[in-house]
């Protein structure tokens, strides 16, 4: 019977070689397919259920996650949900969205820079840890900025952004209306659903972070651009008559367009500052039309249009100047009208660029990364964007702002003591909806710590009552002297 | 018959020494698991440490002591393999009862009453070694172990203590107790099978006429045949119990092929069990819905009955890959019965494509250590004994371990040693204790016949020379 006992021997060879190829097929080969199944729950949950880190503002966390007793074991909380959340965005079963996701390989422990961390981890047989983020914002400015902007109503909508103009740095980010985190971080998944539902259908569109995500024509703001593009030229200076008057015939057309209000800017020839100061349609119409539209493209691109510049935080649109404008339109374009859309976060650079003698520096919210014992791992380090203008030409630009913050139109963002540059905005759309208020500021104008832009879509201000300064001046007023007295 | 090695005058050494130390391997899996699960679970060392690695190293040390004792020249490499994959179960079994998640809330305390069946079966192996002093006893039995085992296999079908779960009628309950006779009627007929088939192989090996170099089987032998394939077709139509119809007429199968030598057999038996199964898969919705799962696991996760359970454990062992997620760091809560039919998941998923590979090279010795038995055993008897108790766990493990990994479609069987189950556990360790006294008889010394060995002084004992307890 030994010979059939040998064939049988075979044949369960045959049989355990089977199971072992086949476990190893599995476990090995498609094991990176199974893992990235779209039913396979596991990796989501485990992250879910991981002690993730923290996001910090100052020392105090805006995002941490607690210890939690039902089927996972953290749960993730907002102390500050509404103020932070276009920043922290959420983190939910389902998806994540602004530093959470941005930062999301940090904040779950899974970042390269955290491989000792989680080799230790491992040897000591701990649960993994995520690191922490620190970010850039200067707690008061946000507070400033959220307050001011909530001021104007619970459910405007809107966006201030303050940044260093020396580094960078993102010092306020807000946007409204807003949402809570925290409901979108609960372990009831049904209630999660029904109110990520109800989100994304608000007509008001809460997810967006309108700091960076929405485009709008910047109006009268970006004519500090045009007014940069001139200087630039070399053809004017502050003190160089340009036309002024009541209105403005466009090149190759019959239209006319005149001045906010209705004015003549005071008379016909006015200097560069007074245009500046009073916000004169006419005078940067024709300017526009006279750089040309390579001339004026190349300083919008220099300022950061065309472009993105914020790196660890998704969700910045592209801020928009066409450089396949007709005549009439780039003169239009010169009053931030016409195809030119711009973020707030782009109109504070544009502010901020100015401020830091025409350096636009690349703007960043992560300051610092830090393992879970609170070691720096790493530190973001400033960086040029682009030299917009000369230090000549930023140097003319920031009187000229002064003047219109001492003098001229955006007199409400003046803070007593302290020099402030700044300029106002009010950009048209359709006629169905109230026009846009913009603002955008620095100080103080002789060493400049913050720049901002505010932009309000809609307020329940009645329509026809809203100046870009009227509306936004005061915001920006109280976020610059958050950050300049603390 | 091999009688060649008594015939040089080989003699084996008895190897109880490296037993003993292979047990002491197997004891390190068995309690460092277990003090592996209390850090991963629960951050330290589990505080019964001590007490419950006492009582697995106390059962541990009364099985060998037992093998010294009745089986001094049993194989010495069953018995740790055995104790090593019991351990690592008992380890896991624990692991998923400290998880309070998903699948898992109701357990609390399986890996206790693992424990206790564990214990109930050594009792039993040492039972078995101490009382059956030769395993050919057995063969007197033939015709009461068959019909015991048709019995057993019939229980479940009885209206009052029959039990039907996930649609599978192989349990029957009385009182508390339930209870799996399949797991006892498999080792029953294995005994049934060697006594018949070593009486019957010369009519059924010789007659027959060849056709295309095959030599098929006379049609007046089909009986038996035909009667094991009845009661297979049975089990697979009336108890819904793919695994153990396949398992039952593959020990058949095996061992019918040994003792006649026939490959014949092996022929018309593959033939009649996929005309079986073809008719199944026509007939049955519930053997239908297996296949398409097999196929296309991924398309049924959702549905119900679908591919949930087969699928988390495929998720749980990728996720798992090659060193594991760890004890206490995977799910395998998420695959329904981890704790039993899906062990081998959750043990992939946490400790790796490295034990899963390690587990199935134990089986892959068990196996092999069971042939070698049958090999150089000196009666048919306990060749096809062995035969066919190596073959329940060939069968069985390729089954079951086949199904879960997606190789086969997917039936229930318990992996041995390993899931939770108390007649699964009991009725093997059984199987084991018989192994080792076939082994312990075919590795012992060989009785000598002839006068000119008899030592001085042992000549008036030469007429008890003769010895075969």
């Amino acid at each position: 019977m030994n010979k059939p006992i040998r064939t049988i021997s075979l044949f369960c060879l045959v049989l355990f070689l089977a199971l072992m190829l086949n476990a190893t097929y599995l476990m090995y080969v498609r094991s990176g397919e199974l893992t990235e199944d779209p039913q396979n729950r596991r990796v989501i949950n485990a992250a879910f259920s991981r002690e993730r880190g923290a996001i910090l503002v100052g020392k105090d966390p805006v995002a941490r996650s607690v210890p939690s007793d039902d089927a996972y074991d953290f749960q993730r909380v907002y102390p500050q949900p509404f103020k932070y959340a276009p920043l922290t965005g959420y983190f939910s079963y389902f998806s994540q969205s602004g530093i959470e996701r941005s930062q999301n390989d940090v904040l779950s422990g899974d970042d390269s820079r955290l491989f000792v961390t989680r080799l230790v981890d491992m040897l000591s047989n701990t649960d993994p840890k995520g690191g922490n983020v620190q970010l850039t914002i200067d707690p008061e400015a946000q507070t400033a900025a959220y307050e001011g902007l909530r001021a104007l109503g619970e459910d405007v909508q809107g966006a201030v952004v303050a940044v260093e103009p020396a580094t960078g740095k993102v010092l306020a980010m807000v946007s409204n209306p807003t949402y809570d985190p925290n409901t979108l971080a609960t372990h009831d998944f049904g209630s999660l659903t029904e109110t990520f539902q109800q989100l994304e259908q608000d007509p008001a569109e809460p997810l967006i972070n309108r700091s960076i995500g929405t485009t709008l024509p910047p109006g009268s703001t970006f004519k500090l651009v045009t007014a940069a593009a001139a200087i630039e030229s070399g053809d004017y200076d502050a003190e160089s008559i340009v036309p002024g008057g009541t209105s403005y015939q466009l090149p190759q057309s019959t239209t006319k367009v005149g001045n906010q209000g209705g004015g003549d800017c005071g008379g016909n020839r006015i200097t560069l500052t007074q245009a500046l100061q009073v916000s004169c349609n006419v005078t940067f119409l024709s300017l526009a039309d006279e750089l040309g539209i390579e001339a004026m493209t190349e300083q919008a691109e220099k300022f950061g249009f065309n472009a993105t510049s914020l790196e660890d935080l998704d969700g910045q649109a592209r801020s928009l100047y066409p450089p396949d404008m007709d005549p009439p339109q780039t003169a239009l374009s010169g009053i931030g009208q016409a195809s030119v859309t711009a973020t707030p976060l782009q109109m504070a650079l544009v502010s901020a660029g100015i401020a830091n003698d025409g350096v636009v520096m690349r703007p960043y919210v992560v300051d610092e990364v830090r393992a879970p014992n609170l070691s720096l791992l790493d530190k973001t380090e400033e960086s040029e964007l682009s030299q917009a203008v000369s230090v000549s030409t930023a140097d003319d630009l920031t009187e000229m702002m002064v003047a219109t913050v001492d003098e001229g139109t955006a007199f409400a963002a003046a803070i007593p003591g302290v020099r402030v540059a700044g300029k106002t905005g009010t950009a048209e759309s359709t006629d169905s909806r109230p026009p846009y208020a913009w603002f955008t500021s620095f100080a103080p104008a002789d060493d400049p710590k913050v720049a901002v832009a505010v932009l309000v879509q809609s307020s329940n201000t009645a329509p026809g009552d809203i100046a870009g300064g009227r509306l936004g001046g005061p915001i920006a007023k109280a976020v610059m002297e958050a950050v300049l007295n603390p | 018959m091999s009688q060649d090695h008594t015939l040089m005058g080989f003699v084996h050494r008895r190897r109880r020494g490296a037993e003993l130390f292979l047990l002491l391997l197997a004891l390190a899996v068995g309690i460092g698991a277990y003090a592996a699960v209390g850090l991963g679970m629960e951050g330290t060392i589990p505080a019964d440490i001590v007490g419950y690695g006492g009582w697995l190293t106390a059962l541990i040390v009364v099985a060998h002591v037992a093998v010294r004792i009745f089986a001094p020249y049993a194989d010495p490499v069953l018995l740790p393999v055995v104790a090593a994959l019991n351990g690592l179960g008992l380890a896991v079994i624990h692991r998923l009862d400290l998880d309070n998640t998903a699948q898992c809330v109701d357990n609390d305390t399986f890996a206790r009453q693992q424990l206790i069946w564990m214990t109930l079966g050594v009792v039993l192996f040492v039972a078995t070694l101490g009382l059956l002093r030769d395993h050919r006893l057995l063969q007197r039995l033939t015709y009461t172990t068959g019909l015991a085992a048709i019995v057993l296999l019939l229980l479940p079908m009885v209206p009052i203590i029959g039990n039907t779960v996930n649609g599978a009628k192989i349990w029957i309950s009385v009182g508390p107790f339930s209870f799996q006779p399949g797991e006892v009627a498999k080792v029953l007929l294995v005994i049934a099978f060697a006594g018949y088939l070593v009486l019957h192989r010369d009519a059924l090996a010789l007659a027959g006429r060849r056709v295309l170099f095959i030599d098929l089987p006379r049609g007046r032998d089909l009986g038996p045949i035909l009667g094991m394939w009845a009661v297979s077709m049975f089990i697979l139509v009336f108890q819904r119990d793919l695994g153990s119809s396949l398992l039952f007429f593959g020990i058949f199968l095996i061992m019918l092929y040994v003792a006649t030598e026939r490959p014949g057999w092996l022929v018309v038996g593959t033939a009649l069990f996929a005309a079986g199964a073809f008719a199944g898969w026509q007939a049955f919705g519930h053997v239908q819905n297996r296949v398409n799962i097999w196929l296309d696991p991924m398309a049924y996760y959702d549905q119900s009955p679908g591919s949930g359970q087969l699928v988390e454990g495929l998720f749980g062992m990728g996720w798992g890959g090659l060193i594991g997620r760890g004890f206490g760091e995977g799910a395998p809560c998420r695959i329904p019965y981890a704790e039993s039919d899906f062990i081998v998941p959750a043990i992939g998923e946490e400790l790796g494509l490295t034990a899963v590979l390690a587990v199935i090279l134990c089986y892959g010795l068990i196996v092999e250590r069971a042939l070698r038995i049958a090999l150089i055993s000196r009666d048919g008897f306990g060749k096809l004994m062995a035969v066919g108790l190596g073959s329940i766990f060939a069968l069985q493990v390729f089954v079951v371990v086949g199904g879960v990994t997606g190789l086969i479609p997917l039936t229930g069987l318990t992996t041995p040693f390993l899931s939770y189950g108390g007649s699964s556990l009991v009725a093997n360790w059984v199987v084991i204790a018989l192994l080792l006294r076939i082994s312990d008889q075919a590795r012992r010394p060989a009785p000598r016949l002839s006068e000119a060995d008899s030592d001085t002084g042992s000549d008036s004992e030469s007429t008890q020379v003769v010895k075969l307890k």
